[in-house]
């Protein structure tokens, strides 16, 4: 579903250059529940923007089921991103002055759903994160691990192909760390795609394959089974 | 729907940040007030002053003698050059083109005027039927004195509204007498004053008009008036016509052409140029404090515009994440600052003509140098429009910068 051909990106200042890909081929299949990990400055936060289409890269090429991302307008970009990708990310990312159910339904606002039908669909998605209570809570009102389900509520609520997280459980304690990867990973049980960017063995540990990304490059995929095993 | 959404989107974003959008709607709002509200008060002013005029003829000029200061042909200073009838003809047949209408007058030394048992003191001047087109006046009764009056020297009077509220009270005073140094007069007619404000009015309409012949004949002075006034062709400027007249008078009195005494004139049309001219200054200061207050307004719009772009950067990363496109962006942001600078210089343009309608209430008649301060629509519209425009341009800028940046950039703003 995802190819990446050797992608490169290099962020420069006037005085500096500094390559964060420098050749990145990589592969992920339709279904897989992936996480990518590395130290910090390994790129692997800039690698999954590049997939989120949030940011664009230099060289190389990157196709979504087959289609060439590249050189996209900001609006086909918003567009790809609205219809094939959730995010969620490590500071949740929640618009404060919205309720959690008018965030969970902001995506359909962009797909031009109807008011009402938003709703709807928002709700049974917060119901499916077990936050169906909380639905008129402002995100300040709730606990890490409730905004965090909140995200994931919207970025399920387009039905995209993929969901793109970054350190999703980077601000959270280790249960309820262990709790939005059980979320994760029912989700994934559905068929979607998951892509988890973290630094965290046991966070890793739980997909089902893991990239490490080293300075820039591919240091290896390891199956989790296998890992598991080996350990 | 889908605008309905928009709009949705838009009236959340503003109730939920009420500062924000309250302190935007401030600047906007003193600043359509200060416009408006001067412009209204300016206008009052003028009306005010205009007002004092009435109906009196712009385009009029009072000439008088006084006692000569310089020898001429013989003749001390000192002299005093008694104006007389002779005068007036002259004038009137050597500038007959010039002159519209021309009245001389002549006091009558009246001490009480009584009615019955009713009396007053009042102002009594012989007059030619003329003066009611000259002076601020209008006939409220019965008929100005007319020119079968003049020939026959008839014993009638006008007098004024309010001679005629204290000797007839209810009364019709028309074909009544009034006594007048012991001699009867008949009313014929009663006059109001088209003057507002202050004092004139009431002391216009403390006066007794009656033929000038008759006043000649009463006060044996058979050829001799005080002074007069007259208009001049509206075409032609008074003060142009102002020496010539002047100058009949000086030939057929000796008077030394130089002599700033002798024959002395006060022009109307003059005084009121220079009064519009005060006005205009007036109105050009109003302006410039006006539009001062409007630009203060709209760099305060733009710079809220600015600030409510920096901070929501992050929104707008979070919201292209989401699959919001560029354009979206920008119109909710211009929509926003829109539907804010409109909704608060509404009701700039509401508050000051309240005020401004209070003020005209709270006035009424009586004040002097002040009435019915007006409001010019189309410019409050106007000034409102400038500033939504602007308010709107000002924040496009900053509304394209962020919706342009890369999503990832915006999202690491904190």
């Amino acid at each position: 579903m995802i190819e990446l051909k050797n992608i490169r990106k290099a962020y420069t200042t006037e005085y500096t250059k500094l390559e964060v890909l420098k050749g990145i081929d990589m592969n992920i299949e339709h279904g897989e529940f992936l996480s990518i990990m590395g130290s910090s400055g390994s790129g692997k936060s800039t690698l999954l923007n590049i997939i989120g289409i949030l940011d664009d890269y230099d060289s190389g090429d990157y196709r979504f089921d087959g289609e060439l991302i590249k050189g996209l307008s900001q609006r086909q970009a918003a567009q790809y991103r609205n219809r094939l990708i959730g995010f969620v990310f490590q500071s949740f990312n929640l618009l404060s002055f919205k309720t959690a159910l008018e965030n969970v339904a902001l995506p359909l606002y962009y797909q031009k759903v109807d008011r009402r039908k938003r709703q709807t669909v928002a709700m049974e998605y917060l119901d499916m994160v077990g936050l169906k209570d909380w639905a008129h809570h402002l995100p300040n009102q709730m606990s890490g691990g409730q905004q965090q389900r909140v995200a994931i509520a919207r970025a399920l609520i387009s039905q995209p192909k993929v969901i793109l997280a970054d350190e999703p459980t980077g601000a959270l304690d280790t249960n309820t760390s262990y709790e939005v990867m059980k979320i994760f990973r029912e989700i994934n049980q559905q068929g979607i795609t998951i892509i988890v960017v973290t630094h965290e063995h046991d966070i890793a540990n739980m997909t089902k394959r893991i990239i490490h990304l080293k300075d820039g490059l591919i240091d290896g995929s390891t199956s989790v089974a296998t890992a598991s095993a080996g350990s | 729907m889908f605008d309905r959404d928009k709009w949705q989107e838009i009236f959340d974003t503003i109730r939920k940040h009420k500062l924000r959008t309250f302190l935007t709607a401030l600047g906007v709002w003193w600043g359509i007030f200060m416009l408006v509200f001067l412009m209204g008060a300016g206008q009052g002013l003028q009306n005010g002053v205009v007002r004092m005029f009435g109906t009196h003829a712009k385009n009029a000029l009072y000439v008088w003698t006084q006692r000569t200061t310089m020898p001429y042909e013989g003749l001390a200073p000192g002299r005093y050059p008694q104006l007389t009838y002779d005068d007036i003809v002259a004038i009137e047949t050597r500038y007959s083109d010039l002159i519209e209408h021309i009245a001389p007058r002549l006091f009558v030394p009246s001490g009480e005027v009584t009615h019955g048992l009713q009396k007053g003191s009042y102002t009594v001047r012989g007059e030619r039927p003329d003066l009611l087109q000259i002076e601020a006046m209008e006939m409220v009764n019965g008929r100005f004195i007319n020119k079968l009056d003049m020939e026959q020297k008839r014993k009638v009077v006008t007098i004024g509204k309010r001679v005629r509220e204290v000797l007839f009270g209810e009364e019709d005073p028309i074909g009544q007498y009034v006594k007048i140094s012991g001699a009867e007069y008949l009313v014929v007619g009663v006059f109001a004053s088209t003057r507002r404000g202050g004092e004139n009015a009431a002391e216009d309409e403390e006066t007794i008009f009656m033929p000038l012949t008759t006043a000649q004949q009463v006060t044996n002075r058979p050829r001799d008036i005080n002074w007069f006034v007259c208009t001049i062709d509206p075409r032609v400027r008074v003060s142009s016509v102002e020496e010539k007249i002047k100058d009949v008078i000086r030939d057929r009195h000796k008077i030394h052409p130089d002599d700033p005494q002798g024959v002395r004139s006060d022009n109307i049309e003059e005084e009121f140029r220079e009064i519009m001219g005060l006005f205009f200054g007036i109105k050009f200061l109003v302006w410039i404090v006006g539009i001062g207050s409007l630009l203060a307004g709209i760099i305060g719009v733009g710079n809220i515009m600015l600030i409510v772009v920096k901070e929501r950067t992050r929104e707008i990363g979070i919201r292209k994440a989401l699959g919001a496109t560029p354009g979206s962006i920008v119109s909710m942001i211009l929509l926003e600052s829109v539907v804010i600078t409109a909704v608060a210089g509404y009701l700039g343009l509401l508050s000051s003509t309240g005020l401004i309608y209070l003020m005209q209430v709270a006035v009424g008649e009586d004040v002097q140098f002040f009435a019915n301060p007006q409001v010019n629509l189309g410019v409050g519209l106007t000034a409102l429009l400038i500033l939504v425009v602007a308010g709107a341009l000002t924040g496009l800028v900053p509304a394209l910068t962020a919706a342009r940046v890369q999503p990832v950039v915006a999202l690491k703003d904190e």
